[in-house]
């Protein structure tokens, strides 16, 4: 693992930095806010699509890059959440924000139980052990009839808060992204407390933090629980944002779909997870549009075959020519921009963010 | 009388995937044993090679014996190449980055059948023969006898190689130590060109097998999923454990298809594995990883 992964954030930012942060979440939530009030309704869908699978891939991140456990589950996780929802919101009632916590809840849960095999298994074993619990469930979804409805899946009421109905993308934007903004901080935050670093000093050499009097079984835990927490959560909003969960909503692609996300956006770091899992959710899209400008119509048969290329393409060129992802791609540019600029004045060029 | 003989039959249907099962999980014992890849696109590799003999019989009208040496090339050439231009620049990353790069490609050979050869799965021309097998009173449908058969030789002969020829001996040290191997004169890059090259031969072969019994289309691959169940469950470095694991969740499935019904042909696979992972992490017959600090 450790070869994927920067220690940079661990860095404590100087004094002049945060300002700069501060400044920039600011913007940020200054342009969340405006969004919905320049775009049109298809960009609200992907950016709702994409706060979604930013909250997952988060919490993949937090389980394989920095604790260091791959899994092959977190679409499986996302799919208790899903059910979950759904027969709250049938048999329940229970308010909409309600919900989504008891789903990420009960996705934790269950993550909890398959991470029990960690106690004895590591590395790849453990991401196989994801792969058999994540067929498991698959397996409950569509033969647990009397509850799950079967492979016909279950329909889900739009949300509703304070009496209004939450049925279309630009209603669910603003529930939607300030959720995944709260998330994705809280895991931001999480690694400057005693548990964060104990899951990257398990990353680092598991062995080593054992001997430090890091009780290995009970973080590994917690990081299993806390990534299907997040897992859960993604689920539930992606349940009230289709309407329809299905057992092949989330076949084992999905994780797969995560796992690249995240080695894409860069392991072991936040800001990776965000930028890798809006590239990724917007690729298959990107390839859509592309093949409607240069061959109409018949062209969408072929869609799925050339993004499972590209899907694989950008998996084995990441890996082999850039490991730390995108997240260091975009820092390495700017450096290279600024030291373009201020050649001759070299001394500015090497403090770097 | 009837009740045992039905049992019997669903025994040897268990026995014939088992006996493909273990024809992959050797492919993938291989290139574990070598160059310590999990390699998660073998069931991807079988599924080229299947469509590869599709291909060449029913697209270019060759001749059967003509196109089985012709996948079994291209899955030669394919393996040397991904080894070559993949696998061995990924040397020295970390386990977990190789088994992602094997996704990856799983994830491309998909694409690509999908893209030549369309969404809708087929079926390969029939070329072996069509007459049930009856052991005494007992049915076996002759293309599984014939997988079992053929699985049964290869096997037996991979195995006679792999004890006597003088090659082995150097896949053998290069498992144990490529950096010892290495100093002691062995060629570790042709040990690690060579399994990858047989191994592929060996799972495009089995794909011909797997394509022909049930059928080809682009989702064959999670045939692969079974043969890495299979492999976990045996030991990962075992060929002798993944056998036994081979026929043992061959006649699982076979059983769980009989008696509960075709959906539950995974799901008993991977219980079986998560209980095996809970009791003997390193599988039947696998050495355990000790881990210094």
């Amino acid at each position: 693992m450790q070869t994927l992964n920067t220690p940079a954030s661990l860095a404590v930012a100087p004094a002049p930095a945060i300002t700069r942060q501060r400044a920039w979440m600011a913007a940020s939530l200054l342009a969340f806010g405006a969004f919905p009030f320049i775009s049109s309704e298809y960009w609200l869908y992907w950016a709702c699509l994409i706060a979604i699978n930013v909250i997952s891939a988060t919490g993949l991140n937090i389980l394989a890059g920095y604790t260091g456990l791959a899994s092959l589950g977190q679409a499986a996780f996302m799919g208790v959440g899903a059910y979950c929802v759904a027969l709250l919101e049938m048999h329940a009632g229970t308010p909409f924000l309600l919900n989504i916590v008891i789903a990420g809840a009960a996705a934790a849960l269950i993550g909890l139980v398959v991470g029990i095999p960690s106690l004895r298994v590591k590395g790849l074993y453990l991401a196989i052990s994801t792969i058999a619990a994540s067929i498991i469930l698959e397996f409950t979804f569509a033969n647990w009839d009397s509850v799950t409805n079967g492979v016909r899946g279950l329909n889900i009421a739009p949300a509703s808060l304070f009496g209004t109905e939450l049925a279309r993308p630009e209603q669910l934007y603003w529930i939607i992204i300030p959720v995944a903004v709260v998330m994705v901080a809280a895991a931001a935050n999480l690694f400057r407390t005693r548990v964060g670093r104990a899951f990257i000093a398990i990353r680092d050499r598991d062995i080593s933090a054992e001997v430090l009097g890091i009780p290995l079984l009970r973080y590994k835990l917690m990081s299993f629980g806390l990534s299907s927490f997040y897992a859960g959560v993604a689920g539930g909003l992606w349940a009230y944002f289709f309407r329809v969960v299905t057992p092949e909503s989330f076949p084992i692609q999905m994780s797969i779909f995560f796992l690249a996300a995240i080695i894409v956006g860069g392991m072991g770091s936040i800001s990776g997870s965000i930028i890798g899992a809006a590239f990724m959710t917007m690729v298959p899209e990107m390839l859509r549009l592309a093949f409607n400008v240069i061959a109409p119509a018949d062209a969408i048969t072929i869609i799925p075959a050339i993004r499972a290329i590209v899907f694989g393409t950008l998996i084995i060129g990441f890996l082999l020519f850039e490991p730390q992802g995108l997240a260091e791609v975009i820092p390495r540019l700017r450096k290279h921009w600024r030291a373009r600029r201020g050649r001759g004045n070299l001394g500015s060029t090497t403090s770097k963010t | 009388m009837n009740d045992w003989l039905y049992f019997t039959e669903v025994a040897l249907a268990g026995l014939g995937s088992g006996a493909l099962l273990a024809l992959t999980g050797l492919a993938f014992v291989l290139i574990y044993k070598a160059t310590r890849v999990v390699n998660l696109a073998i069931g991807e590799t079988l599924m080229l090679g299947a469509y590869l003999f599709f291909g060449f019989t029913s697209g270019l009208n060759m001749a059967v014996w003509l196109a089985v040496p012709l996948v079994l090339l291209c899955g030669g050439v394919y393996g040397a190449a991904i080894e070559r231009a993949v696998i061995r620049r990924m040397l020295g990353s970390s386990a977990l980055s190789v088994f992602m790069v094997t996704i990856g490609l799983g994830s491309i050979l998909v694409g690509v059948v999908e893209l030549v050869w369309g969404l809708e799965p087929h079926s390969l021309v029939n070329f072996m023969p069509e007459k049930p097998v009856f052991l005494g009173e007992i049915y076996v449908s002759s293309k599984t006898a014939v997988a079992f058969v053929v699985a049964a030789l290869t096997i037996g002969l991979f195995l006679l190689v792999f004890r006597y020829w003088r090659g082995s001996l150097a896949l053998r040290a290069t498992a144990t130590d490529p950096g010892a191997a290495y100093s002691c004169g062995v060629s570790v890059p042709k040990v690690y060109s060579l399994s990858w090259v047989v191994a592929c031969m060996i799972a495009a072969g089995a794909g011909i097998l797997v394509g022909a019994i049930g059928g080809i289309s682009s989702a064959m691959g999670v045939f692969g999923l079974t043969v890495l169940s299979v492999v976990i469950m045996g030991g990962l470095d075992s060929i002798l454990g993944v056998l036994l694991a081979a026929l043992f969740v061959g006649l699982a499935e076979s059983f769980a298809i009989a008696f509960l019904g075709g959906e539950f042909k995974l799901v008993t696979t991977f219980t079986l594995l998560l209980a095996m992972l809970l009791v003997r992490p390193h599988g039947l017959l696998g050495t355990a990883e000790i881990d210094r600090l």
